[in-house]
């Protein structure tokens, strides 16, 4: 069992926790995820790590909530323990292993839509400890749902906020920023980062193609094992296919196939949605959801 | 009783169990199984055990099967293999002991498989454990993986003496017998988790979701962990696919996703929370033992099921057993068949299968006739899920994190076939891992291996 240190909410729906797992905290680095399973019938969660302490032995995460299983694992508490936490899973982040004084050099951009601020957060931690200011452009739907803002200007070089209503610092997306940045004020950038949505990273590569910035983007599909054993995660890179558990969650952006991507994400979309109805509504649920069969 | 028969083997009747996922097949009583025992001719050169890659006594423990002492009968298996009711039920027996059974020169062979399989049953249900060591001897083996070959492993040297840990990247331990083998055939909650549970009442220690290469290295273990010598079993690793145009499209799964979705995540229960996309309309491609399950595991979720293969039936790599049942439950052969195509719809979902047929021309390197197109024939099958079962590649997680550790041309880890070891000092290897996929028996055959390579190179080192 995992204890669960510390369980806070950031946003609406969106919690963040402190979990005890000392192997996983000892070896992961950037760019790395984990797999919880909450208890013996819940799913296989792939998530972001948020940050971590070595000499505590803890892992922070950050959980939205889309589905049955995340929505239950969203209710737990300090105090709980998660059955199975396993990880680091994934490759990590290509700079960790990048010559400290030509990373130095280099001019680093991140861009984080909603959720993708907490894997984009020990990105930017870690090159600030390595003495790379990055700088981070934090996109969110409106003011309540953008998270982590403190914690990131501690280590980000300079911070940039936009909110799609503009409830919060300024109205737009995070690609407007970037463009700002570059065209207006002749910011130069040798590589970017974008975490997000990936409708979000495909527009960032849209983007960062005209402008001639290599791209990084983590991708986020259905996975099961998390250790290349099933599959699911399979993604066109460069025209060829690639499991993000284990070639990835990070590609260059410019080669990836969104579009394939982002269907193959719909694929258990309404399976999830159900099984949330079903929990939520319970016995109560008599169809509505368009795919349980209830109304017939 | 004809002595030149089988005593036939109850099972759930074909129609009744493409409904559920009970176990097919139901076994031998107490009755049959002596009956069935008494055919064995006790030959004193046993061929059967020369059948047998972990060389149980056969004719030693059939012939307490016949007289009625299952205990002993117990004891007689034990010393060789430590998951018998595995075996039992998933060996494929008329190429190892069967085959080569005398009393199948002239009519059937001794029902070997049913007999270890009733003789392990009783024990669970009778509470025979097999006795621990008394103390252990201090030194420390780290297992990697709870298939098979890692169970087998760690069981024997556990009967040696050894302190031995098990890492296993999963939620839950068993390899391929948990999240690969369907229920029907090998079921979960009675058969494995109590034979897993023997393996740790020898002793040994299983730690879960610890990925190797990952979560910690091999070289970790060695130097910091205080283990003397790893076992790797990690398994066979990626699933293939065939690289035809709509491989990605959704409704396309390696038979790796599909059956553990199934199996280890019990998708097909209600109260569990991960999904199936369990498909009206489904096509395998592939004729191994993983195809027959994951087309009788679609079946058994509701769907109209195909499999398809590129040579004819002669050549399907499954047991005879799975390809008769298979049948019998209804499921369609489309042989000498091989997809070109997996056609879409708008939204990116599966809609159908162009596929070519195939005659059989040359031997290939394989030794088997290779399978040509025939030009012209193609044609198309209306269908919404397609099932990639096709074999796998190794995973490279612990080749590229060990240092020193040899992989060959596939990419397999090199190691010696009696003993497991690999190019690393103190490192051994088996099943899966080194050969590419196949069997559960050939993979404790090298887990066993694996153990006498372990105990030699240690006690080698102490003296």
């Amino acid at each position: 069992m995992f204890q669960i240190l510390k369980a806070e909410k950031l946003a609406d729906k969106i919690y963040l926790m402190d979990v005890e797992a000392p192997r996983v905290a000892k070896s992961c680095l950037p760019g790395e995820f984990v797999i919880v399973k909450m208890d013996e019938v819940g799913e296989r969660i792939p998530l972001t790590i948020c940050d971590y302490d070595r000499e505590k032995g803890t892992v922070t995460i950050v959980i939205q909530v889309v589905g049955a299983s995340t929505q239950r694992m969203c209710e737990m508490q300090a105090g709980d323990a998660f059955q199975d936490f396993v990880g680091p899973l994934g490759r990590p982040s290509e700079f960790v292993n990048e010559d400290p004084e030509s990373l130095k050099q280099k001019k680093i951009v991140f861009v984080a839509g909603g959720l993708g601020t907490a894997p984009v957060y020990p990105q930017v931690k870690w090159l600030h400890e390595h003495g790379v200011d990055a700088d981070v452009i934090v996109g969110a739907r409106n003011r309540e749902m953008v998270i982590l803002e403190d914690e990131m200007r501690a280590v980000a070089g300079n911070l940039y906020i936009t909110t799609d209503d503009g409830s919060y610092v300024r109205k737009g997306m995070g690609t407007d920023v970037l463009r700002e940045l570059v065209e207006k004020e002749g910011k130069h950038y040798d590589v970017c980062v974008a975490i997000g949505p990936m409708i979000m990273m495909k527009f960032v590569c849209l983007l960062t193609k005209e402008l001639g910035i290599h791209t990084i983007v983590s991708m986020n599909p259905v996975m099961v094992d998390g250790t290349g054993m099933c599959g699911a995660c399979r993604l066109t890179v460069g025209g060829q296919v690639k499991f993000a558990c284990v070639d990835g969650p990070e590609f260059d952006g410019h080669l990836v196939d969104f579009d394939e991507a982002m269907k193959r994400q719909q694929m258990y979309k309404t399976q999830e949605g159900r099984a949330l109805l079903k929990l939520q509504e319970g016995d109560t649920h008599h169809g509505g959801c368009g795919n349980c069969g209830g109304d017939k | 009783m004809d002595v030149l028969k089988k005593v036939p083997v109850r099972e759930q009747d074909p129609k009744v169990r493409a409904t559920n996922f009970d176990e097919v097949c139901l076994g031998y009583n107490k009755e049959e199984a002596m009956t069935e025992a008494s055919r064995c001719l006790k030959c004193k050169n046993a061929r059967c055990m020369g059948g047998c890659p972990v060389s149980i006594n056969i004719p030693g423990f059939i012939r307490e099967v016949e007289k009625g002492d299952f205990e002993a009968a117990a004891k007689v298996i034990a010393e060789a293999s430590a998951l018998p009711a595995v075996c039992g039920r998933v060996c494929p027996q008329e190429s190892q002991c069967e085959g080569v059974c005398v009393r199948g020169i002239k009519g059937e062979p001794i029902s070997i498989g049913k007999l270890e399989r009733f003789v392990a049953d009783w024990s669970r249900e009778n509470g025979f454990v097999p006795a621990a060591p008394e103390k252990t001897n201090g030194h420390k083996v780290a297992v990697i993986g709870s298939g098979p070959s890692g169970l087998t492993c760690a069981g024997d040297l556990a009967k040696m003496g050894y302190e031995v840990t098990i890492f296993e990247a999963l939620h839950q331990p068993g390899g391929v017998l948990i999240y690969g083998i369907p229920e029907f055939r090998l079921p979960k909650d009675t058969v494995v988790k109590t034979e897993i549970e023997n393996v740790k009442k020898l002793g040994v220690k299983i730690e879960t979701d610890v990925v190797i290469g990952k979560s910690v290295t091999i070289d970790e273990l060695l130097e910091e962990e205080g283990f003397e010598a790893v076992f790797i079993g990690s398994g066979a690793g990626l699933p293939m696919f065939m690289g035809i145009p709509g491989e990605n499209a959704n409704g396309v799964f390696s038979a790796n996703e599909y059956l553990t979705r199934s199996n280890l995540m019990k998708a097909f229960r209600d109260d569990y929370d991960t999904p199936i996309a369990a498909g009206k309309k489904v096509a395998v491609v592939g004729g191994g033992n993983v195809a027959m399950d994951a087309a009788r595991t679609a079946l058994r979720l509701g769907a109209d099921v195909h499999i398809v293969y590129r040579r004819s039936e002669a050549e399907l790599p499954a047991r005879v057993e799975e390809v008769h049942h298979a049948k019998e439950e209804g499921i369609q052969f489309d042989l000498l068949t091989n997809p070109t195509e997996i056609l879409t719809d708008e939204k990116g979902w599966v809609r159908g299968m162009r596929c070519i047929r195939m005659e059989l021309g040359e031997p290939d390197a394989s030794g088997r006739r290779r399978p040509v197109p025939i030009p012209g024939s193609e044609f198309e099958m209306e269908l919404d899920t397609v099932i990639m079962s096709l074999g796998t590649s190794p995973n490279p997680l612990i080749s590229s994190t060990t240092k020193g550790l040899e992989t060959n041309r596939r990419k397999c880890i090199v190691a010696e076939e009696s003993t497991g070891k690999t190019s690393r000092e103190g490192v051994f290897a088996g099943g899966d891992a080194v050969t590419g996929a196949a069997t559960v028996i050939l993979a404790m055959e090298a887990g066993r291996a694996g153990a006498r390579g372990i105990h030699e190179f240690l006690s080698g080192k102490s003296e």
